[in-house]
C-alpha cells in the first residue's frame, strides 16, 4: 500500500453484507430458476403443439393447481426442517373436507373453519407428542396416524358428504383478473410460515433442532416442544388446504386428499425446493418454487394430453435429478484464513 | 474464586473420581493433565453441571453451589467448551452464538441486534476477521472454536471457562491464535481450566498444573517450579501388575508381511513401518495422535493417499481383506458386529462377504477363541463384552489373515477375557501372523509388544524396544514438535 494512512479508519459497524447477493448455488434461487426454465420450455413446447401455456386460463389453472399442494407443502416444510416428517396429511385433508362440508350444511361457515382448524391442530399435536414423547420414528408415527384417520373415514363415509354453501365456494372459484383468490390464501399462509421460520425464536429453534438436535439441546433449546409446534403448524396448513378443497368440491370427499396423493407430493415439492430431508436446511421459499415446478409440469402435460404414465416418469426424473444436484458438494466462497 | 473439594463420582459402581480437589484464581490458566481415562473430562463435566457429583462440594466466590443441569452452571458463570464443537454448520455465526437465547423485538427475532452484539463480542476478543453472518461451515475449525468461546461468553457473565483439549483439532498456526485468545480471556480476569495432552502448551500457557491419575489428584504444581519430566512421572507412576505371555524370541521373527514407506494422508505423515511374521508391534500415542488413523489406513478404511505399501496399498477394506489384512476396530458394537445377528452369522460375516477367502468351519474357530456362549444361534447382543470381542476375532480368523491389526483389543473387556485375548494374540503371532496392537492402556502395550512405536501429531515419533517404560513412552508421545503438527494443516 502506498497511500499514507493518517489514522486507522474506524471499522464500519455494518460491513457484513456479502451474503445478501444472489447465489446461484443456493437451492432457493436454483428452484425458482428451474421453475422459470420449465415454464419457458413448456411454453415453447406447447406453442409448437399449437397451444398457449400462458393463456389466461392456462395461468389461472397453474395457480389454481398450486394452491392445495402449496398449502400442504408449506406445512410439510415446517416439519421436515425440524427433522420430522408427516405422512398423515392426505387423510387429514379428506377428513377436513368432510368435517367442513358437514358443519357448513348444518351450521355456519365460521364454526366449520374453527372445527377444521381445531381438528387439524389436535392431529398435529398428537403426531408431535407421539414422535417426541413416545419416541416413535416420525415416519412410523405419522404413517400410523394416517391408518387411524383412514379407518375413521372408511368406517363413517362411503362417498361425498355435506354441502358447502355458495358463499364459501367463492374461495375456490373467484378470481381477481387471472389470479384466483385462493392464491391469496396460499400467499398468506406462506408468508406467515416464512415469518415464523425465519424471524421468530421458534423458527430458529426449528432449524437448530433439525440441524443437530443434540447441539440444540446443549444450547438450551427445548427441542421436544419445537418438534411438537412444527407438527401443529404443519397440520394447520393442511387444515387450510382442506378448507380450500372443500370450497372447490362443494362437498366433503373421502378421497379429497388421497387421490392427489398429497402426502408424497408434498414431500416431493419440499425436497425439490432444496430442503434437506434430514432437516436443518431449506425453507418455505424453496418449497413454493418446487410446487410451481410440479404444477407447471402438470399443466404442460395436460395441454399436450400426454399419457399420464409418461408424465409420472418425467416427474420422477425431475425430482431425482434435483436432489442429486443438491447432494453434490457445493463450493461456496472459500473463507479459510491464509496459512 | 473457584474451589472444588473432595469431588467423587461413580458410574455403575465404577469409581472414576476419588475425592478430587482443585481451585482456580481469577485470570489464572490452570492446566489439567493426565493419561487417557484419568478423569479429567468427568471432573470438568461435574463442574459444568452435566454430571452431579456423588460427594464433594463446589464453591464459587465462597458460596457453595450445586448444579443439576448445564443451564444452571452456565447462569452461574461457568462455561464449557466441549471437545466436540456443538455448532450448527448451516446456520450463521450470530445464530449459533445466540441459539436458545435469541433477542426478540415485537415478537420477531432481532437479527440486527444479534449480529451487532456478536460483532461486539468478537471485537472484544480482537477477532474481527469473522463476520457474524458467515455460515459456520465456511469457517476454519479454529474460527469455529472462537465462535464456541464467544457463545459461552454471550451466555452469561463468564467467570470460569473450561476448555477440553481445545487444540486437538487445530493446525499449528491456529494453535498460536488460540493461545493468544486464551491469554486475552485470562487478562480479562476469567479463570481458565485448560485440559491438554500437550505438555509444551501446558508449560506455555498455565500458571499451575494439576495432574490426575486413575481418578485421583496426584499433585498441583506451580508451572514455574516444575519440569516436563516431573509432570510425566506424576502422570504415569504405576506398577506393571498383571501377567502377560512371554514375548517372541529373535528366531521366531520372520519375513516382513506388511511394509509402508512414506505413507501419508490427511491425518498421517511420513509413516515408515514394517510388520514381520511372528512379532507383536505396539502403537502408543495420545488421543488424536493418529493411532486409529494409522490402522484405518493400513486396512484401507481411510486409505493412504501417498507412499507405497506392500503387499498392496489398499483403497478399500475389501481389497485389504483380499490381501490378508484384518482389523479389529476399537468400537466393536458399531463397527465390529451385527448385534442383532447370531454368533454364527457374525463369525461368517467376512467369509461370506469376500468369497474365496477363508473357512466356513467356524465351530473350531469359536473353540479356538474360547468363546463362551449358549450356542452358535445366540444373538451377540446378549454376550459379554469379552465374548463379543472373541466373536470379532473369530470373524477375522475365519478369513485367514496374515496381518492382524487390533485397535484397543481389550477395551471394555473383563479381566478374565482380557488374559484370554492376550494369550490368543501371542499364539497367533507364534503361528506366523504379524500383529499390530493400538492401545491406550500402557501396561497392556508394554506387556504385549515386542517393540513399541510411539505416535504424535500423525507421525511415528519414535520406536522403543520391548520392555520400555511408561515414562519413555509418554515423553515421546508428548514431545511432538511444531513441524509434526503442521502435517495436519
Amino acid at each position: 500500500m502506498t497511500a499514507i494512512r493518517t489514522e486507522a479508519a474506524p471499522k464500519p459497524a455494518r460491513r457484513f453484507t456479502r451474503r445478501r447477493r444472489l447465489r446461484f448455488n443456493d437451492p432457493v434461487v436454483g428452484v425458482w430458476l428451474a421453475a422459470a426454465a420449465v415454464t419457458l420450455l413448456g411454453w415453447i413446447v406447447v406453442a409448437i403443439d399449437g397451444g398457449n401455456l400462458l393463456s389466461r386460463t392456462g395461468v389461472t389453472g397453474i395457480l389454481q393447481n398450486s394452491v392445495a399442494l402449496g398449502l400442504v407443502a408449506v406445512g410439510q416444510s415446517a416439519v421436515i426442517l425440524t427433522g420430522s416428517l408427516d405422512l398423515s396429511v392426505a387423510y387429514l385433508i379428506s377428513i377436513g373436507t368432510l368435517v367442513a362440508a358437514e358443519t357448513m350444511q348444518d351450521g355456519s361457515v365460521f364454526t366449520a373453519v374453527l372445527a377444521v382448524l381445531g381438528l387439524s391442530a389436535a392431529v398435529g399435536l398428537a403426531n408431535g407428542l407421539i414422535v417426541t414423547g413416545l419416541k416413535v420414528n416420525a415416519f412410523i408415527a405419522t404413517l400410523g396416524m394416517a391408518f387411524i384417520l383412514r379407518g375413521w373415514i372408511e368406517d363413517n363415509y362411503t362417498g361425498p358428504a355435506g354441502k358447502v354453501p355458495d358463499s364459501f365456494q367463492r374461495l375456490g372459484y373467484d378470481r381477481i383478473g387471472p389470479v384466483p383468490v385462493s392464491v391469496f390464501l396460499l400467499a398468506g399462509v406462506a408468508v406467515a410460515l416464512w415469518l415464523i421460520t425465519k424471524r421468530t425464536r421458534l423458527g430458529h429453534h426449528m432449524y437448530a433442532t433439525g440441524g443437530d438436535e443434540h447441539a440444540a439441546r446443549l444450547s438450551g433449546v427445548r427441542t421436544k416442544r419445537t418438534v411438537v409446534a412444527a407438527h401443529v403448524l404443519c397440520s394447520l396448513c393442511v387444515g387450510a388446504a382442506a378448507l380450500f378443497l372443500a370450497a372447490r368440491l362443494g362437498a366433503g370427499a373421502p378421497w379429497a386428499g388421497t387421490e392427489a396423493r398429497y402426502d408424497l407430493e408434498s414431500i416431493a415439492a419440499v425436497v425439490l425446493g432444496g430442503t434437506a430431508l434430514a432437516g436443518g436446511r431449506g425453507g418455505v421459499a424453496g418449497t413454493l418454487g418446487g410446487v410451481l415446478v410440479l404444477s407447471v409440469l402438470d399443466s404442460v402435460f395436460n395441454q399436450l394430453s400426454v399419457d399420464p404414465f409418461f408424465k409420472n416418469v418425467v416427474r420422477g426424473v425431475v425430482i431425482i435429478a434435483a436432489v442429486a444436484i443438491y447432494a453434490r458438494p457445493r463450493r461456496t466462497t472459500p473463507r479459510r484464513q491464509p496459512a | 474464586m473457584l474451589k472444588m473439594q473432595g469431588v467423587s463420582k461413580s458410574f455403575l459402581g465404577v469409581r472414576v473420581l476419588h475425592g478430587v480437589s482443585l481451585d482456580l484464581e481469577p485470570g489464572e490458566v490452570h492446566a489439567l493433565v493426565g493419561e487417557n481415562g484419568a478423569g479429567k473430562s468427568t471432573l470438568m463435566k461435574v463442574l459444568a453441571g452435566e454430571y452431579a457429583p456423588d460427594e464433594g462440594i463446589i464453591e464459587l466466590d465462597g458460596t457453595t453451589v450445586s448444579f443439576s443441569h448445564p443451564g444452571q452452571a452456565q447462569a452461574a458463570g461457568i462455561g464449557l467448551i466441549h471437545q466436540e464443537l456443538a455448532l450448527l454448520p448451516h446456520r450463521t455465526v450470530a445464530e449459533n452464538v445466540f441459539l436458545g437465547r435469541e433477542p426478540v423485538r415485537r415478537g420477531l427475532v432481532d437479527r440486527r441486534a444479534m449480529e451487532a452484539r456478536t460483532a461486539e463480542l468478537l471485537a472484544e476478543l480482537d477477532e474481527t476477521g469473522i463476520a457474524p453472518d458467515t455460515l459456520i461451515k465456511d469457517l476454519s475449525v479454529a474460527r469455529q472454536q472462537t465462535v464456541e468461546i464467544v457463545k459461552a461468553l454471550a451466555a452469561s457473565d463468564v467467570r470460569v471457562l473450561v476448555m477440553d483439549e481445545p487444540t486437538a483439532p487445530l493446525a499449528d498456526h491456529e494453535v498460536e491464535l488460540l493461545h493468544g485468545l486464551v491469554r486475552r480471556l485470562a487478562g480479562r480476569g476469567i479463570g481458565i481450566l485448560y485440559i491438554s495432552h500437550r505438555l509444551r502448551e501446558v508449560f506455555d500457557l498455565s500458571q499451575r498444573i494439576t495432574v490426575l491419575k486413575d481418578g485421583r489428584k496426584v499433585a498441583t504444581l506451580a508451572t514455574d517450579g516444575t519440569t516436563a519430566d516431573e509432570v510425566v512421572r506424576a502422570m504415569v507412576g504405576r506398577e506393571l501388575g498383571s501377567y502377560y505371555p512371554p514375548r517372541a524370541e529373535a528366531e521366531e521373527v520372520g519375513e516382513p508381511l506388511l511394509t509402508v514407506a512414506g505413507g501419508g494422508n490427511e491425518r498421517l505423515k511420513d509413516v515408515e513401518l514394517s510388520l514381520r511374521a511372528g512379532e507383536v508391534v505396539g502403537i502408543a500415542g495420545l488421543q488424536g495422535s493418529g493411532r486409529t488413523s494409522l490402522v484405518r489406513a493400513l486396512f484401507g478404511a481411510a486409505p493412504f493417499t501417498t507412499g507405497t505399501m506392500t503387499p498392496l496399498r489398499p483403497t478399500s477394506p475389501r481389497r485389504a481383506i483380499r490381501a490378508g489384512i484384518a482389523l479389529v476396530t476399537e468400537d466393536r458394537k458399531a463397527e465390529g458386529l451385527a448385534l442383532r445377528q447370531s454368533v454364527r452369522d457374525n463369525a461368517l460375516l467376512v467369509t461370506r462377504a469376500v468369497p474365496g477367502r477363508g473357512t466356513r468351519d467356524i465351530g473350531g474357530l469359536l473353540e479356538r477363541v474360547r468363546l463362551r456362549s449358549r450356542g452358535e444361534d445366540q444373538e451377540v447382543k446378549y454376550l459379554s463384552g469379552g465374548n463379543q470381542q472373541k466373536v470379532v476375532i473369530a470373524k477375522w480368523l475365519a478369513a485367514r489373515p496374515k496381518v492382524l491389526l487390533f485397535d484397543e483389543p481389550t477395551r471394555g473387556v473383563d479381566v478374565g477375557a482380557k488374559a484370554a485375548i492376550h494369550t490368543l494374540v501371542r499364539e497367533l503371532a507364534r503361528e506366523g501372523m504379524a500383529v499390530l496392537i493400538v492401545s491406550s492402556e500402557l501396561p497392556e502395550l508394554i506387556g504385549m509388544s515386542d517393540r513399541i512405536l510411539v505416535m504424535a501429531g500423525g507421525r511415528l515419533a519414535g520406536e522403543l524396544p520391548a520392555g520400555a517404560g511408561e515414562e519413555q513412552i509418554m515423553r515421546l508421545a508428548t514431545s511432538e514438535t511444531a513441524s509434526a503438527k503442521g502435517a495436519a494443516a
